[in-house]
């Protein structure tokens, strides 16, 4: 006799239809896997045997033959276990073969015959939506995130007599619902910016880079709060739009991290800076998502920039141009999406002294410093320095008000909008998105200060591309302000945020 | 006919040049300490030179020596753009003869009728840390930028830091640079100043006791601080560690009786122990660049471009009228600190930054690096081009 059942198996951050076909016959008992299966799909021949029989089914002693189609693509992870498992049942007729038709299904099994979940439950089921599937029969964990894709019945099974029954119409389980998404107020009690004392010059430059969707860069000595800034910043970034909170839910689920429902805050990702190009953009001979993908539509934070690999910070230039990466392996091309602020971080030189007291040669600085330059410099839009704050106001006994997470969200919230009116179908959704040609048609200035820009060109000695991103700066600086033109204290606040090349460079 | 006889370099003069490029491998041998001052080897006739420094080669280079060909050596010389003066020349800056081993020749690249200009007006040297902090930077940008405008040539070594940016300062306020170099004087020494080393020879002049194509070495760092501090009627120390090369340049010119300066610093800086020490000894206190023409020309003698009028009082630099940017900038003074002056004069840090902008515009403040805006000392006023 011969089954078929199709699942789903997770590539990248999306899934592709594997249709499971077992052939069971008389001779020589025997379980053959064909169709490039790895190690752990090899093994689940074994999963398959016991699972059947601790659940009281009856394995066939025959000559079974299972093939993965299509065959050229390598099968790897155990969540084909499930659909080998059901295969063979319906090949033996032990399920009715026509009940299975319009299920698609996927999940890892325990030998005691339970489903464990797997990753990616979300791609798999915009997979199964897509292939024109009705039904989705998933491990019960994962059942809740598949629910989030819409037009499909998604049933959480937990084990696979379970299963068997519900092939035989016996019982029929509950259309999953998508879990409700962790209370929003949730963020008010973590990481909100009024814990950070002092530092209002850098909560305001974190403030514009979250209201433009600049890339920042935080130079000051270590213990100054620049990790504790960086690591507020998704909290005052706008919540994502459902759209969105499904693209990070579909990436973190395929990289394992997901926690079932749909993401309600923005990622926030420090990787070391030991990390190889490889972790930074993702690869691997299974291609996993690299950080900038796990940040995707959150914050990539890079403290010690100048620290990272040369070949890692450079392989970030393709997605902070394209929002995305490009994998190839063999044949096939994967594609991640990876759109995240980068926010880095670093020391004002090697010793990271202050300045009265440093021991770095000038050489040492000036190499230091160069590290820093390259395609991720090109992209970065602001630079603040981030000073020592005095012990009273650490303490609390000074230092006026502070503000607050739930403030500086308000301010980006109403700036966003404005640039969303704005740059409606120029395909840029903020100001950090705009190259040079768009930033110059979108920021008209008035002639006082174009004359004030190129003077400030000639003393300063910016370059073109300078100039592009003090506009963009004081777009959103304007922006901010609900300013409709920009005006001249928010091009004199953009020019104090300016980097040239020749700043990294030591006299 | 009287041009080649004021800038031409005799036969022994530059075979003696020839020599101690030759030797300039050993001459770190003989000294005690790895930067020690080369004390009177210079001086040395040829033959006793040659005892000194020359050990078992000593045959071969006299050899060498008896072979030297200047003709050859002045086509080379040619070829590579330098040109030479000897002692004998009437071109030799007459300040260097007061050292009592003066440099046989002085090999030059850029604009010879400098060396006219050394002799009749007096430079200042600058010279510091290779390693500034952003005031150092400032001072020693807004000194030779002022010194520069006020037709004083600015004597200098080309090193990083305060070096350069005097340099850079002098240019900026079209005088006329003047770097010695510890090796050739065609070739940039570092090598990341090659630029610098372009504008300079372009507005004033490179020179250099040694022939093109010699590398500088230990030694011949501190020979170099000898040439500076002679040619410079005084010299200014913008900042200094303790010991260090610049010290050396100023033990140099107070040997040669020329006057020596120093820029007072914060007595908690490493690189203001120099400068401070200095002072404490009796060094001629520098704030600004009217400090250096009233010292080399008598108070109010020479004034700064563009601030009319002889002598009167020394300008300070204006205030900005606006009192609010006047709070900022007193605030700025005293800290780097955006959130700190934001504090200070009770202003959002937005506001703060724009007004620091408009204040860099104006030329109260300057950006140095990434460390932030450092007061500017009065800038003086440029002249026409």
């Amino acid at each position: 006799m011969l089954a078929c059942v199709a699942t789903f198996a997770l590539e990248g951050v999306a899934s592709h239809e594997v249709t499971v076909e077992v052939d069971v016959r008389r001779g020589l008992a025997a379980f053959t896997l064909v169709g490039l299966p790895d190690r752990a799909v090899r093994e689940s021949r074994e999963r398959v045997r016991a699972a059947v029989l601790n659940c009281g089914l009856e394995f066939p002693q025959k000559r079974i033959t299972v093939n993965l189609a299509p065959a050229h693509v390598r099968k790897a992870g155990p969540g084909f276990d499930l659909a080998i498992a059901v295969g063979v049942l319906a090949a033996t007729e032990q399920v009715p073969q026509e009940a299975l038709g319009r299920y698609a299904l996927c999940g890892e099994l325990s030998l005691s015959g339970e489903i464990k979940p797997v990753r990616g439950a979300l791609a798999v089921a915009s997979g199964a939506r897509r292939a024109g599937f009705s039904d989705l029969l998933v491990p019960e964990q994962n059942a809740s995130e598949a629910a989030l894709v819409e037009g499909l019945q998604v049933r959480g099974v937990s084990a696979l007599d379970r299963l068997a029954d519900l092939l035989h119409g016996r019982w029929s389980g509950d259309p999953a619902l998508p879990k409700a998404p962790e209370a929003r107020d949730e963020r008010s009690d973590q990481d909100d910016l009024a814990d950070v004392h002092g530092q209002e010059d850098a909560k305001r430059a974190l403030s514009i880079a979250a209201a433009g969707g600049h890339n920042a860069l935080m130079i000051g000595p270590p213990g100054t709060g620049k990790t504790m800034l960086a690591r507020r910043l998704p909290g005052i970034l706008p919540a994502p739009s459902f759209e969105e909170a499904l693209e990070v839910t579909r990436v973190h689920s395929a990289a394992g991290l997901g926690n079932g429902s749909l993401a309600t805050r923005r990622p926030f990702r420090a990787p070391h800076h030991t990390i190889s190009a490889q972790g930074l953009v993702g690869g691997g001979t299974r291609p996993q998502p690299g950080e900038i993908t796990l940040a995707h539509r959150g914050v990539l934070f890079l403290d010690e920039l100048p620290e990272f690999s040369r070949t890692a910070v450079d392989a970030l230039r393709q997605p902070l141009e394209e929002g995305r990466v490009e994998i190839m392996r063999g044949q096939r091309t994967l594609e991640f999406p990876a759109n995240a602020m980068v926010i880095a971080a670093c020391n004002r030189c090697p010793c990271a002294r202050p300045a009265a007291s440093c021991s770095c040669t000038s050489l040492e600085a000036s190499r230091y410093r160069r590290r820093l330059s390259g395609p991720l410099l090109d992209r970065i839009d602001l630079v603040c320095q981030v000073d020592q704050v005095p012990p009273l106001e650490l303490v609390g006994e000074r230092g006026g008000e502070r503000t607050t997470s739930a403030q500086a969200r308000a301010w980006v919230v109403r700036a966003r909008e404005r640039q969303r009116r704005r740059l409606d179908r120029t395909g840029a959704l903020c100001n950090g998105d705009m190259d040079g040609r768009l930033t110059r048609a979108m920021v008209p200035l008035e002639a006082a200060l174009t004359a004030r820009l190129l003077a400030a060109r000639e003393r300063l000695d910016l370059s073109g591309r300078g100039h592009d991103r003090v506009l963009r700066v004081a777009r959103t600086i304007a922006d901010l302000a609900g300013h409709n033109e920009v005006e001249a204290v928010d091009l004199d606040e953009a020019l104090s945020y300016r980097l040239d090349g020749a700043d990294l460079v030591a006299a | 006919m009287s041009r080649d006889r004021e800038r031409f370099a005799c036969d022994g003069c530059l075979r003696r040049a020839a020599l101690i490029a030759r030797l300039a491998p050993r001459i770190a041998g003989l000294l005690d300490e790895p930067r020690g001052r080369v004390h009177g080897l210079l001086a040395l006739e040829e033959a006793d030179l040659l005892a000194a420094a020359a050990g078992e080669r000593a045959d071969e280079l006299r050899c060498e020596l008896a072979n030297f060909d200047a003709d050859c050596e002045r086509e080379r010389l040619a070829s590579a753009g330098v040109e030479v003066v000897c002692r004998h020349a009437a071109a030799y800056p007459p300040r260097l003869l007061d050292l009592h081993d003066p440099p046989a020749t002085v090999f030059a690249c850029g604009r010879l009728e400098a060396l006219d200009r050394l002799r009749e007006e007096p430079a200042v040297a600058i010279v510091g840390t290779r390693n500034p902090s952003p005031y150092g930077t400032e001072v020693a940008y807004s000194l030779g930028r002022g010194l520069g405008a006020a037709r004083v040539p600015v004597v200098s070594g080309l090193a990083l830091g305060i070096d350069a940016t005097a340099h850079r300062g002098c240019l900026d306020g079209r005088g006329l640079p003047v770097a010695v170099l510890a090796g050739g004087p065609e070739a940039a020494y570092p090598r990341r100043h090659r630029r610098l080393h372009e504008r300079v020879r372009e507005q004033g002049v490179v020179l250099s006791e040694l022939p093109p194509g010699t590398r500088p070495y230990r030694w011949s760092f501190p020979a170099r601080n000898r040439i500076m501090a002679a040619l410079a009627r005084m010299t200014v120390v913008v900042e200094a560690a303790d010991p260090s090369g610049s010290l050396i340049t100023a033990d140099f010119a107070r040997d040669l009786g020329r006057s020596v300066a120093a820029v007072p610093g914060r007595v908690t800086s490493r690189f203001a122990r120099g400068t401070n020490g200095l002072l404490k000894d009796g060094a001629v206190p520098i704030t600004r660049t009217e400090d250096v023409l009233d010292e080399l020309f008598g108070v109010g003698a020479r004034s700064l471009p563009g601030q009319g009028g002889e002598a009167a009082e020394p300008v300070e630099a204006a205030e900005p009228v606006d009192p609010v940017m006047a709070h900022v900038l007193q605030a700025a003074e005293g800290s780097n600190s955006i959130t700190a002056i934001a504090q200070a004069v009770g202003l959002s840090t937005a506001e703060v930054r724009a007004a620091i902008v408009r204040l860099e515009a104006d030329g109260y403040l300057a950006r140095r690096g990434l460390e932030g805006w450092e007061r500017t000392l009065a800038a003086p006023i440029l002249p026409g081009p």
